[in-house]
C-alpha cells in the first residue's frame, strides 16, 4: 500500500516539491493536492509580463491539468482547505471533501497586505498576487484611465508599469524617501524614479494614505496631509504576509511564518511546510530561489532518504520592467566596518556600488548596467577573496583578461556567430533550441545542442544566452550538481568522502543516495578521482571509471587507433632513444611521426592490439609512458639554459628534469603542465603553464596558474626562491593543494580564479608549515600508489589488463 | 538463417566493461553491465563511428568515447536528443558462456 501525501496549496513551492519527489521516489505516495485557485500550477513571477501584455496566461502554466492526470495526482482545484484534524490525520475542504494523510505538506504561500484604512474593502481595491488580480486590472484598464498603486517596491513598480502599458495614468504612492528601499540605496533609488518619470509614471513620495472613498466602488483616495486624487483602481502592494491562518487554527507553532527546522518539518512531525508561508531560522522569504532549494530538501525527506538540510538562501533581485536594468543582492548599505567601491556616471545613467568586508563582497547594487550582476553574486556566494581583482572589479568580468568567461558579449553577437567551437553550434542554434524546445537549464541546452558539452569553455556564453533569451524565467542555479545522477555539488561530494571516509565509488553512491546505480560517464570519473585522491592508501582506483585514454594508456584518435608518446625528460633526448622511436615507427608501419607541442615525439595510427608490443620495444631502450593521455602531469618544457645559452642564468633543463621526476605519474583533477626557462626571455613559455619556473641571476621565480588553450591565462608570480630544493618543495605543495581542492576537470587557471590567488599564496608561501605538509602528502601519495611504476611496462610484460588489448574472439 | 555463436565466457569481460568480437570486417562490441547482463552492438557509434567498446558503461547504456553520445545497448539506438542507431545483436548466456546470434 502506498502512503498518502496531501498538499495544501497549488503554488510554486508545493508543486516544485511534488516534481522533485516524483523524480526521486515516484511510487512512494498517493498524492492529493488542494488549490484555492481554479487552475493547474502556474509561474507567478510571470504575472508581471502578462499584465504588460508580453505574455499570455497559457504561456505561464508550469503544469497543466493533464500533468496531474499523467502522474496520478488528485487535484481539487478551486477548493480551499478549511480544517486539519491532526489526531485523525485528515484534511477537510470547503466543498466538504475529507481525505486522510500520512504526510501533509503545507504550501499556502502568502497574501498581499491590505492596509486597513476606511474604504479598503470597496470594489476596485486589490492586491497583486494571482491571475484574478491581473484579470481585474486588465478589465478596468479597458474602460477606465486612472490608477493608483500604493507601494513603490518591486511588486508595486511592476504593477504600475503594467498598468501604464495598458494605457492608464498611474500614480505611485510611497511612504519612504526613495523607491525600493529594501533593494536599493538612496542614489540608485532616485535614478530609478527619474527613469520611470521619464516613461510617464507619477510619484508621491513620503506620503501615507488615510482613507479611500467611493459610492459602491473606488472613486478617490485621501492622504494623511489632507490632499486627495481621483482614481478608478487602487492596487495595494505594500508587502506580503505569510498565509498562516490555517496553520494557526490547527495549533501549529507559528511566529511570522510557520516555524520549520532544517528539514522543513513543522512542530508536528507528520506535517511539512514550504515556501513563502514558512519561517526558517528567523527568515521569511518572498522570492522563488529559496523555495527551489527548500523543495529539494523537503522532497528528499518526504522520500525518506533523510539527507540534505536547508540552511537558508542568499537572494538577489532584478526588476522586471523592460528598459530598466537593476540588480541588487546582499548587504548593499554597509556600516562602519565595511568599505564601498562606487561608480557613478550620471550621463550614462549608470550607478554601481559594491560593499566589501575583509576582502569579500557583502552586497551589491547595480543600476543601468547589470551585466556583471551574476558575477558579483557568484563571488559573494562563494566568498571569493577579491583582493587580487580589486582594481578591475568595477569594470566587470569582461576586463579581467580573457581567462574567465568574458562579459556579456552574446547580446551583441549575430545569429551565425559560433558559440561552441568544439561542436560548431551557433548563437542562432542555441536560441532556437531554447525557444522552440522550451529549454530552461544549461544541462538541457547541452543535451539538445551539444553546446558547452565538450571543453566547457563556452559555458558562460550559453548561460548568458539562457538569461537573455528567457529573461525572468531563468534563474541561474545556486551551485551546480555534479551531473543529473545526483543533486550534490562537487564540493559537497568530496567533503562527504573525507568526513565519512568513503573509500569506493559504491560507498559514495549508496551513502549519498545517487539516483542511478552506476552513475554516468561524468560522475563516475569525478567520484573515482575524489576517492583515490582523498584516500590514496585505503582506496583502489576503479578501472572502469576511467576515460578510455587512461584505461588504454594511450590517446584514442578519431578513427579508433591510438597515439603513443613516450616521455622525454625535461625535453631532453638521446640518439639511442631517437633510434628506438625510429625503429618502432618502421617496424609497426607508423607513418605519422610528429614533434608535439610539448617537446617530445608522438607516433600516430597505432592499432590497439599492437600497443603492448610497441611499449615493450620502447621500454627496452629505457623509454616510459609520457601520460600524454592522462589527467596527470604531462610535460615539463625547458630551454637549454646556462650550459649553452649566452643569457642563461641557471640549469633550467636540470631543474625541469627534476620536476618531471618528482611529479610524473601523479593523477590530477585535469592535465598539468610545467616549464622551466633559463632567463626572463622565457623561451620555454613558463608563464603560461600550470607551474612555471623562470630562472634569474639570484634564484628562481615560481609562477602558477597559467595555460594556453582557448582562454589563454598568464601565470601569477607566486614567489621567488633561492635553491633547487625549494623549487621542488613548492612544486610538490602546489601540485598537492591543486589535487586536493580543485574540482575534477578544473585546470589550475580557472581554479585559481575561483578561489583567489591570495588564498593559494597564503597556503603555500606565507604558511611554511602548511607547505611542508602538502609537499609531504604529495610524496606520500606518489609512493603509496606506486604511481611511478611505468604503466606501459606493467601492461607489456606483466600482463596487467591483458583483456584490454586482445579481441574476445575472431570469427568469420 | 540465424546462427548462435559462442564467443567466450561472461567472466572474460570486466563488469561495466566491454570486449570486441571480430567478425570478418565488422567489429562487434560485447558489453557486460552491473547485473551481469550481456549486450552486443556493432562497434561503431551512429554519430562518427566512435568505438563504443571503448566507452563507459552504465545501466543498460554506453557513453561513446569520442563525443559523449549515449547508446541504448538493448537496441543500439542513440538516447536522449541524439538520433541514430547502430547494429544490434541478440545474446544469451548458457552456463557462463556468451552466445551471439549472427545472421
Ligand atoms: C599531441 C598534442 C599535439 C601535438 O601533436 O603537438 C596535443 C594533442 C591533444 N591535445 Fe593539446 N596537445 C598537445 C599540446 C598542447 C599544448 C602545448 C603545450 O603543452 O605546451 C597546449 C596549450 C598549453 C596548455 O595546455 O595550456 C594544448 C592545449 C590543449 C587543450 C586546451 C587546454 C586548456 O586548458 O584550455 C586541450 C583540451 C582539453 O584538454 O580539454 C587539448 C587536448 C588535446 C587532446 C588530448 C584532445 C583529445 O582529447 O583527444 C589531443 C590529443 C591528441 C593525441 O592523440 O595525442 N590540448 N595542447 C600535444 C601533446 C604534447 C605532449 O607532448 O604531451
Ligand atoms: C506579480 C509577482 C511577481 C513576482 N516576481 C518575482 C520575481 O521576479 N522573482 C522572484 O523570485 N519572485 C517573484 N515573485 C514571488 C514568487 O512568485 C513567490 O515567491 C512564489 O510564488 C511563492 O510560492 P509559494 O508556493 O510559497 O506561494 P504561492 O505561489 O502563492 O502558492 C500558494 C498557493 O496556495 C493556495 N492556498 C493558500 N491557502 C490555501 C488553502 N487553505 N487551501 C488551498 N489552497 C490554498 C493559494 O491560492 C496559492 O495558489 C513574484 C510574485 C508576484 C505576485
Ligand atoms: S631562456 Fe633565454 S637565456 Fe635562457 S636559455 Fe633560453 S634563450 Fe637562453
Ligand atoms: S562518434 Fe560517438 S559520439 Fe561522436
Amino acid at each position: 500500500m502506498k502512503e498518502k501525501l496531501v498538499v495544501i496549496g497549488n503554488g510554486m513551492a508545493g508543486m516544485r516539491t511534488v516534481e522533485e519527489l516524483l523524480e526521486i521516489a515516484p511510487d512512494k505516495y498517493d498524492i492529493t493536492v488542494f488549490g484555492a485557485e481554479p487552475y493547474g500550477n502556474y509561474n507567478r513571477i510571470l504575472l508581471s509580463p502578462v499584465l504588460c501584455g508580453e505574455k499570455a496566461i497559457d504561456e505561464i502554466m508550469l503544469n497543466d491539468l493533464q500533468w496531474y492526470e499523467d502522474n496520478n495526482i488528485t487535484l481539487h482545484k478551486g477548493v480551499k482547505v478549511t480544517n486539519v484534524d491532526r489526531k485523525a490525520c485528515t484534511v477537510t475542504a470547503d466543498d466538504g471533501t475529507t481525505v486522510e494523510y500520512d504526510r501533509l505538506l503545507i504550501a499556502t504561500g502568502s497574501d498581499p497586505f491590505i492596509i486597513p484604512v476606511p474604504g479598503h474593502d470597496l470594489p476596485g481595491v486589490i492586491g497583486f498576487r494571482d491571475i484574478k488580480d491581473v484579470d481585474t486590472m486588465l478589465e478596468v484598464s479597458k474602460s477606465k484611465k486612472r490608477a493608483v498603486v500604493i507601494g513603490g517596491g518591486l511588486l508595486g513598480l511592476e504593477a504600475a508599469n503594467g498598468l501604464m502599458k495598458q494605457g492608464m495614468d498611474v500614480t505611485v504612492i510611497h511612504l519612504m524617501d526613495w523607491l525600493m528601499e529594501r533593494q536599493m540605496d538612496d542614489i540608485s533609488g532616485d535614478m530609478l524614479k527619474n527613469s520611470l518619470e521619464e516613461q510617464g509614471m507619477t510619484f508621491r513620495m513620503k506620503t501615507s494614505t488615510s482613507e479611500i472613498q467611493g459610492d459602491g466602488k473606488v472613486e478617490k483616495i485621501i492622504f494623511a496631509d489632507g490632499s486627495e486624487i481621483e482614481t478608478d483602481l487602487i492596487v495595494m502592494a505594500v508587502g506580503i504576509r505569510p498565509n498562516i491562518e490555517l496553520a494557526k487554527q490547527i495549533g501549529l507553532h507559528c511566529e511570522r511564518g510557520i516555524v520549520v527546522n532544517d528539514t522543513l518539518q513543522t512542530y508536528d512531525p507528520k506535517i511539512y511546510a514550504i515556501g513563502e508561508c514558512i519561517e526558517h531560522r528567523g527568515m521569511v522569504y518572498g522570492l522563488v530561489a529559496p523555495l527551489f532549494e527548500m523543495a529539494k530538501v523537503c522532497a528528499n525527506h518526504l522520500a525518506a532518504y533523510g539527507i540534505g538540510i536547508y540552511t537558508g538562501t542568499i537572494t538577489s533581485t532584478k526588476l522586471k520592467v523592460t528598459g530598466i536594468d537593476l540588480f541588487s543582492a546582499g548587504d548593499f548599505i554597509g556600516d562602519d566596518t565595511t568599505e564601498d567601491i562606487v561608480v557613478r556616471d550620471a550621463s550614462r545613467g549608470v550607478y554601481k556600488k559594491i560593499v566589501i568586508k575583509d576582502d569579500k563582497i557583502l552586497g551589491a547594487v547595480l543600476y543601468g548596467d547589470t551585466i556583471d550582476g551574476s558575477w558579483y553574486f557568484q563571488l559573494m556566494r562563494e566568498g571569493t577573496n577579491i583582493s587580487d581583482i580589486r582594481d578591475a572589479l568595477m569594470f566587470g568580468q569582461g576586463h579581467l583578461g580573457d581567462s574567465g568567461h568574458g562579459g556579456n558579449v552574446v547580446a551583441n553577437m549575430s545569429d551565425d556567430a559560433e558559440i561552441c567551437g568544439c561542436n560548431g553550434v551557433t548563437k542562432g542554434d542555441v536560441v532556437k533550441a531554447i525557444t522552440v524546445k522550451g529549454l530552461f537549464t544549461l544541462e538541457e541546452v547541452r543535451a539538445h545542442t551539444k553546446a558547452s558539452s565538450s571543453c566547457g569553455s563556452c559555458t558562460g556564453l550559453v548561460e548568458q544566452l539562457l538569461e537573455t533569451t528567457l529573461g525572468g524565467d531563468y534563474t541561474a542555479p545556486e551551485a551546480k550538481p555534479v551531473c543529473a545522477c545526483t543533486e550534490h555539488t562537487h564540493d559537497y561530494v568530496r567533503e562527504q568522502i573525507r568526513t565519512q571516509k568513503l573509500t569506493s565509488i559504491k560507498d559514495v553512491y549508496t551513502k549519498l543516495n545517487w539516483k542511478t546505480k552506476d552513475g554516468c560517464a561524468a560522475c563516475r570519473m569525478s567520484v573515482n578521482y575524489y576517492v583515490i585522491s582523498s584516500w590514496p592508501e585505503e582506496s583502489k582506483d576503479d578501472y572502469q571509471s576511467r576515460f578510455i585514454n587512461e584505461r588504454a594508456h594511450a590517446n584514442i584518435q578519431k578513427d579508433g587507433t591510438y597515439s603513443v608518446i613516450p616521455r622525454m625528460w625535461g625535453g631532453m633526448t638521446t640518439p639511442k632513444e631517437l633510434r628506438a622511436i625510429a625503429n618502432v615507427a618502421e617496424k609497426f608501419d607508423l607513418n605519422t611521426v610528429h614533434v608535439t607541442g610539448g617537446q617530445r615525439i608522438g607516433l600516430y595510427g597505432v592499432k590497439k592490439e599492437e600497443l603492448p608490443l610497441i611499449w615493450k620495444d620502447l621500454n627496452d631502450e629505457g623509454l616510459v609512458s609520457g601520460h600524454a593521455y592522462g589527467k596527470a602531469l604531462r610535460t615539463v618544457k625547458t630551454c637549454v639554459g646556462k650550459d649553452w645559452c649566452r643569457f642563461g642564468t641557471q640549469d633550467s633543463t636540470g631543474i625541469g628534469i627534476k620536476l618531471e621526476q618528482l611529479s610524473w605519474g601523479s593523477w590530477m583533477p585535469h592535465k598539468f603542465k610545467m616549464a622551466a626557462s633559463g632567463c626572463p626571455r622565457n623561451c620555454a613559455e613558463a608563464t603560461i603553464k600550470d607551474f612555471g619556473v623562470v630562472c634569474v641571476d639570484s634564484g628562481y621565480e615560481l609562477h602558477i596558474g597559467g595555460n594556453g588553450g582557448i582562454h589563454v591565462r598568464v601565470t601569477d608570480l607566486l614567489t621567488k626562491v633561492d635553491t633547487e630544493e625549494e623549487v621542488l618543495e613548492y612544486a610538490a605543495a602546489f601540485c598537492q593543494i591543486y589535487r586536493e581542492e580543485a574540482r575534477y576537470l578544473e585546470r589550475t587557471a580557472p581554479w585559481i580564479e575561483r578561489v583567489g590567488f591570495t588564498y593559494v599564496k597564503e597556503s603555500i608561501v606565507d604558511d611554511a608549515a602548511k607547505r611542508k605538509e602538502l609537499a609531504e602528502r604529495f610524496k606520500f601519495s606518489q609512493d603509496i600508489t606506486r604511481s611511478q611504476e611505468d604503466p606501459w611496462t606493467e601492461r607489456s610484460t606483466k600482463g596487467v589488463d591483458a583483456h584490454e588489448f586482445t579481441p574476445l574472439k575472431v570469427i568469420g | 538463417m540465424s546462427n548462435w555463436i559462442e564467443v567466450g565466457a561472461v567472466d572474460d569481460i570486466p563488469v561495466l566493461g566491454a570486449r570486441v568480437v571480430r567478425n570478418g570486417d565488422v567489429d562487434i562490441a560485447i558489453f557486460r553491465n552491473n547485473n551481469d547482463e550481456v549486450f552486443a552492438v556493432t562497434d561503431a557509434c551512429p554519430h562518427k563511428q566512435g568505438k563504443l567498446s571503448q566507452g563507459i558503461v552504465h545501466g543498460q547504456s554506453v557513453t561513446c568515447p569520442l563525443h559523449n553520445w549515449k547508446i541504448d545497448l538493448t537496441n543500439g539506438e542513440a538516447l536522449g536528443p541524439d538520433e541514430g542507431c547502430t547494429g544490434h545483436y541478440m545474446t544469451k548466456i548458457e552456463s557462463g558462456k556468451i552466445f551471439v546470434e549472427i545472421n
